[in-house]
């Protein structure tokens, strides 16, 4: 049994508000083998994002982590010092956010951004990084590279923005990629191209990713495992293929009925969408009950 | 056959582009929609699909009259609906209105939903106030919200209760045309399947008929009616929503419903009608675009014509 590359244990993270807490993640459990595409699915608010940024140490006050263990190789990422955290940060774990406009400089050429990763980290000189911030461009297919690298973010598109932000996350080779509603604000055939880049690459580095989106399609594209989050919960978490198949919570369930799925019109005739609000009018019994499966045994 | 209540011919808007060149010597012409037909029959629901600046929002906006045709009519009910002798906004204001995206910058933050709804009924001779609170308060209902909340202000509710509020607002009127932009794309799963089921909902009750924009295709095979595939300014393909999909032709149209992420077909449950080969044009006729490349807009495309290829599904070619 190989051990896990991120063990997230009970995490729960809350707001104080006076002498109480307002919870905002609630006893949060799942784990990432190593190169493994896991995805955590939601809707807004649900603590899919804030568990992310946990892991990546840049959780903002008022947020505060009441329990619980966030474990990367090991190690508790909540017990490291800012300056550990920001060695491993882009390094070892890197990020990829939604939004590729605001994620980069502005200023700053995407050359040299990209080649920044390799002088922080790897202690390459500016002249050797940027050589190899054009051959990360060419790794994420942008054509001319050599042309691109001295381009702003403002004179590329979102699909080509997006394209570089990948090249900036992987430029360290690191154990493990989030990302972010990655696609959420591209097209649909540039959504598929890079979507398929994630794949690929990391397949290619071994790398592990934790993929956040409320897209189903996307997660079932990506993922081998799922875990869906609803307020602040993990009510349940499963193979891909199983939690589509075969659903067991009750929100889950709502879930995917909600969602029109291609060809069912044509098969079955319009249905109504399933309006997870009118089957369960009191949302809060949905956190009270959680299916997780067990992690089938590692073929041997 | 009744005629249709929309009829959009030989619609082309142009912008003008700085091409760079000195004292305006690089001036281009931006061809944003060229040559678009299409109509839209009372109580169905067209969907226009393609990928961002392809030319769907700017064709809503000239159906809305915000935006001045370069050439080319729009008609209502047979009537001019662009250019000279287009009707006043007031007129235009009871027959089409419009649902914005995102409801989160479509309302008005110091305006009470009350207000909102109440001041296109004042400004359309609805003065009695009895008249205009009843009028008011029978819209929320349909619209799933309570009377009583209609007092608050827009950051009072959730994005989903926001979109009721901006599908309230465009249906207060009465209008016979509703253009639905992204009508869903910005709202949660579980929100947007309660939207599309209020859309086919209001539809019935008040036989509208829908200009709907979007690019996310689940949705759209199941609320459309037809359904017109946008490729840069033009139509590739349009149909009725069955042969749109599930006999694609055009290159462009099938490369969309291709890269659908959809849970059933990568799970293996269903077959996407893409997964076969890509079929050749009819006899005498070739794509005029392969849909892989974005053709420049400042030049104008090979002639080309839409071919019906089955009853009412028509298919961008040109001849060989």
């Amino acid at each position: 049994m190989t051990a896990p590359l991120l063990d997230i244990r009970n995490l729960s993270l809350a707001v104080p508000q006076g002498r109480s807490s307002f919870p905002i993640l609630k006893d949060v459990s799942f784990q990432i083998m190593p190169g493994e595409a896991y995805g955590l699915v939601g809707e807004s608010g649900s603590g899919k994002s804030v568990t992310s940024l946990a892991t990546m140490g840049l959780l903002k006050k008022p947020l505060k982590v009441t329990e619980g263990q966030i474990l990367f190789q090991g190690r508790d990422l909540l017990k490291l010092s800012r300056r550990e955290m920001r060695k491993l940060r882009g390094d070892r774990i890197a990020m990829i956010f939604q939004e590729p406009m605001t994620a980069l400089n502005p200023l700053a050429t995407v050359g040299r951004q990209i080649a920044e990763m390799y002088v922080l980290h790897q202690g390459k000189s500016w002249a050797e990084a940027a050589k190899l911030a054009i051959d990360a461009l060419a790794s994420v297919r942008v054509p001319n590279p050599d042309r691109r690298a001295t381009n702003y973010p403002h004179q590329m598109s979102g699909g080509l923005r997006q394209r570089v932000m990948i090249a900036m996350a992987l430029a360290c080779n690191p154990d493990l990629l989030i990302a972010d509603e990655p696609t959420t604000a591209l097209d649909v055939t540039v959504q598929a191209e890079v979507l398929r880049l994630i794949r690929e690459l990391c397949a290619e580095r071994g790398t592990a990713v934790l993929l956040i989106s409320h897209d189903l399609g996307v997660i079932a594209e990506m993922c081998q495992r799922v875990g869906v989050m609803y307020s602040g919960c993990l009510v349940e978490e499963n193979e891909t293929r199983e939690l589509f198949l075969n659903p067991q919570h009750t929100y889950t369930k709502g879930l995917l009925g909600a969602l029109p799925r291609l060809g069912s019109r044509f098969q079955h005739g319009r249905s109504r969408l399933v309006d997870i609000d009118s089957i369960i009018p009191d949302r809060s019994i949905l956190t009270q009950t959680r299916f997780i499966a067990p992690r089938p045994e590692v073929a041997q | 056959m009744t005629a249709p209540i929309l009829e959009i011919d030989d619609l082309h808007v142009h912008f003008p582009v700085t091409g760079g060149g000195l004292l305006g010597t690089g001036r281009k012409t931006l061809h944003a929609v060229n040559g678009l037909s299409l109509h839209l029959n009372k109580g169905e629901c067209l969907s226009l699909v393609g990928e961002s600046g392809c030319g769907k929002s700017t064709t809503a906006l000239a159906v809305m009259g915000l935006q001045e045709p370069t050439s080319g009519s729009i008609r209502f009910r047979g009537q001019p609906f662009s250019g000279p002798e287009a009707p006043g906004r007031m007129d235009r204001a009871r027959a089409a209105q419009i649902v914005f995206q995102d409801p989160y910058a479509s309302l008005n933050p110091r305006q009470t939903v009350w207000a909102s709804l109440a001041a296109p009924l004042r400004l359309h001779g609805v003065t009695a106030k009895s008249e205009v609170e009843d009028r008011i308060a029978t819209m929320l209902k349909s619209v799933g919200l309570s009377a009583e909340q209609g007092r608050r202000f827009p950051h009072e509710f959730s994005g989903g209760q926001r979109q009721r509020i901006g599908i309230a607002r465009a249906l207060i009127l009465g209008p016979e045309i509703v253009v639905l932009d992204e009508p869903v794309s910005a709202l949660d799963v579980s929100i947007r399947a309660q939207i599309i089921n209020l859309l086919l909902d209001l539809q019935d009750q008040f036989g509208l008929s829908y200009l709907m924009i979007s690019h996310d295709l689940s949705v759209v095979e199941h609320m459309s009616d037809r359904v017109a595939v946008m490729f840069f300014g033009e139509i590739v393909e349009t149909g009725p929503w069955q042969s749109i999909f599930t006999n694609p032709i055009h290159p462009y149209c099938r490369r969309l419903i291709a890269t659908i992420p959809d849970p059933d077909v990568i799970l293996g449950r269903s077959r996407k009608p893409t997964d076969g080969e890509q079929p050749d044009p009819p006899a005498g006729w070739r794509f005029a675009d392969t849909g892989l490349e974005s053709p420049d807009l400042t030049k104008k495309p090979d002639p080309s014509e839409l071919v019906e290829v089955e009853p009412d599904h028509f298919v961008r070619l040109a001849r060989i």
